[in-house]
């Protein structure tokens, strides 16, 4: 039956189901990642963000809900300016191109 | 009497309701969706516990629906309700009791507003003469009308025939209580038990006998928020409150729902079928719905009042199976049948949610 609306589905995030392996394998690499406190200067600075909707802080946090972040990884231009203005110093250049080498297949090596 | 300890931190969570003589301020929209429970409020306090209520006729619209979705000023709900006032005034009553969930927060913010700001209370005396010649008194006392049911629910356990027992196994029937955001939200020490443990339909489970559920999302809103239902637009969130909600009580096995405010018994009752229909999925047992009551069905049930004549044949959920458990006596073939054995004809059943 159409009622003209449809069930909105659930934003509930149920962290005991979510799949973190590559926020795990990313952590292990680059420790530095669990020092984020996703104040989301990285992104505020990022050239890339208005034309393709690239953040830093999205990507981690998607990551910790065990989202696929491929399709924004590929849109950073790794010019760095992140890691300039992180003020926790976290090497966000760095955790960009950890996490393209981790989904290239490199994670497990 | 002097509280000590835990007592005297329960007192400051409690709040002493007059014995007698209420003016009755009734609902908009609960005469259409669940048409008895005003009714039997009524017949209830007078008849079986024998206090003197006022009914007047003259009694509009509090304007709350209006003014939470922002169609007119708080000026507007503010002599509107001071017309209320004005002919509870006229009648020579000083105790306010409320029927709906959203007149009983308006009523009391009017109150409290002015108290805050007596030159805005001087205006609308004079917007109310301007408008009709109409005088008021502020309310001495402003109770919901659950709280008086809250009050005397002793009394009418002693008085009641039936009991929320399974009658077959002799457990108490697990009950789902879901209180008004209006009633315990706003105003929190106009409620009982404040917003953080609203006892008012709690109380009037244990005392006729069922048990409470206690879930993860038992004080989650019941998703009809006015503006999220007026836009059919938003109705899919509206639903989704609801779903939220039923999704949380159902590894608990609620047998039914008791609820204290017009919007929530309707949206919890109504959207059982909508989710049943867009997911295939049902609450109760045996592809059946969990009946959704309001507390005066509920006491008029408990006191063996005929559940047609409550009304119960305008849930959308069947309330058969809940009859059942507890041992109420009624005739199928009568379910239909209105005022003057009147057919009221048959709904259209729905595809997924059993009905009969």
């Amino acid at each position: 039956m159409d009622f003209g609306f449809v069930l909105n589905p659930s934003s509930t995030v149920d962290l005991g189901k979510v799949d973190t392996t590559l926020y795990d394998r990313l952590a292990r690499r680059c420790p530095d990642v669990k020092t984020c406190m996703a104040c989301g200067s990285c992104s505020a600075t990022c050239s890339a963000a208005q034309y393709s909707g690239m953040s830093v802080r999205k990507v981690l946090l998607g990551l910790q809900r065990g989202n696929d972040v491929s399709a924004m990884l590929s849109n950073c231009m790794l010019c760095g300016k992140c890691t300039m203005v992180c003020p926790r110093g976290i090497n966000t250049r760095n955790l960009i191109l950890t996490l393209c080498r981790i989904h290239d297949g490199e994670g497990s090596k | 009497m002097i509280y000590q300890g835990k007592q005297k931190i329960w007192s400051d969570y409690q709040k002493d309701i007059p014995d007698d003589h209420w003016y009755y301020a009734r609902s908009c929209i609960r005469q259409n969706f669940f048409p008895a429970s005003e009714k039997y409020f009524l017949e209830i306090a007078r008849k079986v516990l024998g206090k003197d209520i006022c009914d007047n006729e003259h009694h509009t619209t509090c304007g709350g629906i209006a003014y939470h979705s922002d169609t007119i000023p708080q000026e507007t709900a503010m002599t509107i309700v001071a017309r209320q006032f004005a002919l509870m005034s006229e009648c020579g009553y000083e105790n306010l009791v409320v029927s709906c969930i959203t007149s009983f927060g308006n009523y009391n913010e009017t109150i409290e507003t002015w108290r805050e700001f007596p030159e805005l209370e001087a205006k609308i005396r004079e917007n109310l003469w301007k408008a009709c010649r109409r005088e008021f008194k502020v309310p001495k006392y402003v109770a919901h009308a659950s709280d008086l049911i809250f009050k005397f629910r002793h009394e009418i356990a002693a008085k009641s025939v039936n009991r929320l027992v399974n009658r077959e196994t002799g457990e108490p029937l697990r009950v789902v209580e879901h209180i008004g955001c209006h009633y315990s939200k706003m105003f929190p020490h106009k409620g009982f038990g404040g917003a953080e443990y609203p006892c008012v339909l709690s109380g009037m489970v244990e005392s006729w006998g069922g048990q409470v559920i206690d879930y993860p999302e038992r004080r989650h809103c019941c998703g009809y928020g006015f503006r999220q239902y007026h836009v059919k637009a938003n109705r899919g969130y509206c639903v989704a409150n609801t779903h939220k909600k039923f999704e949380s009580m159902e590894p608990f096995h609620p047998d039914m729902i008791i609820t204290n405010c017009p919007g929530c018994p309707y949206f919890l009752d109504r959207w059982q079928y909508v989710i049943s229909e867009q997911t295939g999925k049902t609450y109760g047992q045996g592809g059946y719905g969990i009946p959704v009551l309001t507390y005066e069905e509920l006491a008029g049930l408990m006191l063996g009042y005929d559940p047609w004549d409550l009304g119960l044949q305008t849930h959308q959920v069947a309330v058969e199976p809940l009859l059942d458990k507890i041992g109420v006596k009624y005739d199928p073939a009568a379910k239909y049948l209105g005022l003057n054995k009147e057919d009221l004809l048959r709904p259209e059943l729905p595809t997924n949610m059993k009905c009969h």
